[in-house]
């Protein structure tokens, strides 16, 4: 099995006619997924590769099931494509857009929640289940995404897009499959944590173990561990800290908007501290990943 | 971004926040003895540094007159404080101070909600009174979704078991900082310490304001009124010339990001992905020994020009006598456009691209391509089965003959 996507799960892309999304598209229908529609405001009547582009979603959910929307607007237009696609009842909302003020996710995450919908991003690539589908860039060209993910029992969660696609490839050359691979987003405020996915991934019975990728910044972790040790998770969870040489620069930007060290917990040392005392393995490289969790899995 | 206390004040003025009397920014002494004049009493002036312990630096000192305070401004204005040269001195009226209080709004990023933090002891670190002293404390969330009402910040300052005329003059404070958060698309709008006077009245006698770097576009207004220039990034040291010249080669082009330049003194030039993938790296380089001359990003599939302009500007940069290239397996970042942007920048610079670059590691997208082009000069490259670490050790050990 897989979480949030399955090859049943049906999709649009919302800014279907811009550049990135066109390649996407294409990346995502190699990969087997299943995309229903596109909406530009204004294209109507076009298509790509076939899909068929619509002005607005209503349109779209008028005719059709749809489960999800990857969202690939402009910062200035994401907030309201994505309360277009929660009141035409989508549930999963994958926005990929970065440098979007995070009031204005703040105002999106709750307004999923009162829909019971769920907002994977923004500033995110998306979803994969292996051999199932993906939606969004994760992973890139169908061709290069067979080569770096694989159907198996690891669960991936990560802040980076472009390193869950290298912890993928290098659980994958080790043997060790994924069941659902998420890049969360790397901005302060996202739609999912590592805390808000992990029911999925408990109530999944193929996913054995999880993987995540962690920088310095926000209270992510620190939310992770609380969750493992008052939930007692069933899952053993590798860790990979990246940014160590952040603590001793304060202040400072780096990587994603997330990542800077506003307080005294979240540098990676007190991250690796507090998730080491949940029982959560960190690895100090990317290799040494697939073997802590053979150790957990054999344990 | 971090606000001036001045600039914070002035924001909070224009939503009816009560300031002390005075409360001005003067550049000179005389400008100083002039706003000490108008308020016609004893006055304090204050360093405008965006940096800690101004108190004990020297940089808060006290005037009973004009005269006193033009002396103090010129001792203020000429003292350095942690490397911080002052903007200015923010002069304002002084009256004895009953009471301080705290009132805060910030994000909560677990209830992924603002939540406004009110507090009877002011003055001093409030994490500290929160572990402290939790019965000091009080916290509400409020919804970005529905508008600001002013009962929430009534119920806040109501939880410290605050009556009478106290209650009200509190909660308006706080419903107005409130409105200054969400208006403005700030992280943190604070006060610390807002004081009651002996004569009841509410004053902010120091205010702390973050903007969030996202939200600037939408904020220009205030920004220009405030006197903020778009130019102005104030992390936590000021930008080098090479930070801001990388900042005019990605505002050049917009296609992808060769974003976030920072500067070090090292020998290795760094052309890394953007992300997760850039912190892996640089921490791999230094754990190997290496020493960064700079941190690059590059990615979200930039132009040949935009990898070419980059790769120049770091060959440009004193001390560098190679580049490593290298990012973790990529998307939709093309390899082969990077290689060609990378040579075609070492190129221009008058090097040879074999000597040049320590090891090519970029492997996904348009791979086979992008392998086939670093081979034809000689480029040492590495596929996705050397691990990101191994190839900055390799890229390190190069180093070594440089």
């Amino acid at each position: 099995m897989s979480i949030l996507i399955t090859k049943d799960t049906t999709f649009i892309i919302q800014g279907i006619t811009g550049r990135e999304a066109v390649n996407m598209s294409r990346e995502c229908l190699d990969y087997g997924s299943k995309i229903v529609g596109g909406v530009t405001p204004g294209r109507g009547g076009r298509d790509i590769y076939g899909i068929p582009v619509y002005d607005t979603v209503r349109a779209i959910t008028a005719t059709t099931r749809v489960d999800g929307s990857v969202v690939a607007v402009p910062p200035a237009f994401t907030r309201d494509a994505v309360l277009e696609a929660l009141d035409a009842g989508v549930k999963i909302v994958v926005i990929v857009t970065e440098r979007i003020p995070r009031f204005e996710v703040a105002q999106m995450v709750e307004y999923a929640q009162m829909k019971g919908a769920r907002i994977i991003g923004p500033n995110c690539l998306g979803i994969l289940s292996p051999g199932e589908a993906k939606m969004g860039g994760l992973g890139g060209r169908a061709v290069d995404a067979r080569k770096a993910f694989t159907k198996g029992p690891v669960g991936v969660m990560s802040r980076s897009g472009g390193m869950t696609t290298e912890m993928c490839n290098t659980l994958t050359a080790a043997g060790l499959g994924q069941s659902t691979a998420v890049s969360i987003g790397g901005d302060a405020v996202i739609g999912s944590t590592y805390a808000d996915l992990m029911p999925l991934y408990e109530a999944d019975a193929e996913t054995r173990a999880i993987v995540i990728y962690c920088e310095p910044g926000g209270r992510m972790e620190a939310e992770l561990a609380n969750y493992v040790v008052e939930k007692k998770s069933r899952l053993p969870i590798v860790a990979f800290m990246a940014g160590r040489f952040m603590d001793e620069m304060p202040g400072m930007r780096f990587g994603h908007a997330g990542t800077i060290v506003e307080g005294k917990a979240d540098t990676t040392a007190d991250k690796i501290a507090r998730l080491q005392k949940a029982g959560i393995s960190v690895a100090e490289r990317i290799e040494d990943i697939p073997g802590l969790v053979k150790q957990r899995l054999a344990a | 971004m971090r606000f001036y206390e001045y600039e914070s004040k002035q924001l909070f003025g224009r939503y009816g926040i009560p300031l002390p009397t005075g409360s001005k920014v003067a550049h000179s002494a005389a400008e100083a003895e002039a706003v000490a004049k108008e308020i016609n009493g004893p006055a304090v002036l204050k360093s405008q540094v965006l940096t800690g312990g101004r108190m004990k630096a020297g940089g808060v000192l006290f005037a009973d007159t004009p005269g006193q305070a033009a002396e103090a401004a010129t001792k203020i204005l000429a003292l350095t404080i942690n490397g911080h040269a002052p903007r200015g001195v923010l002069v304002e009226g002084r009256a004895p101070v009953k009471q301080e209080y705290y009132i805060g709004v910030t994000w909560d990023g677990f209830a992924r909600k603002p939540v406004m933090i009110c507090s009877d002891m002011g003055g001093i670190d409030i994490e500290e009174v929160a572990e402290t002293h939790p019965e000091h404390i009080a916290k509400r969330h409020f919804s970005t979704l529905l508008p600001f009402s002013d009962y929430m910040a009534k119920e806040l300052i109501a939880q410290l078991a605050i009556g009478g005329a106290e209650l009200n003059q509190l909660s308006r404070i706080a419903a107005a900082l409130a409105r200054v958060f969400i208006a403005h698309g700030l992280t943190l709008a604070e006060i610390n310490p807002l004081a009651r006077l002996e004569d009841g009245r509410f004053v902010c006698l120091d205010g702390h304001v973050d903007m969030e770097d996202d939200a600037r576009d939408s904020q220009k207004a205030i920004l220009k009124a405030l006197g903020i220039a778009p130019e102005e990034k104030r992390q936590a040291r000021p930008p080098t010339q090479f930070e801001i010249d990388g900042a005019a080669v990605d505002a050049a082009d917009h296609r992808g990001v060769a974003g976030n330049v920072v500067e070090f003194d090292g020998d290795l030039g760094l052309v890394i992905g953007a992300g997760g993938g850039s912190l892996t790296l640089f921490d791999a380089i230094r754990k190997h020994g290496g020493r960064p001359a700079n941190y690059c990003e590059i990615g979200g599939n930039p132009s040949v020009t935009k990898a070419c302009e980059l790769t120049k500007l770091i060959l440009r940069k004193p001390g560098v006598k190679k580049i490593a290239v290298m990012m973790n397996v990529v998307s939709n970042t093309r390899v082969d456009i990077v290689a060609r942007g990378v040579i075609k920048g070492v190129i221009e610079s008058g090097h040879k691209p074999a000597d040049k670059i320590a090891i090519f590691r970029i492997p996904g997208s348009w791979e086979t391509e992008g392998f086939k082009i670093l081979q034809h000069y000689g480029v040492e490259y590495c596929d996705r089965t050397v691990s990101m670490y191994e190839a900055a050790g390799r890229a390190v050990a190069k180093m070594q003959d440089a």
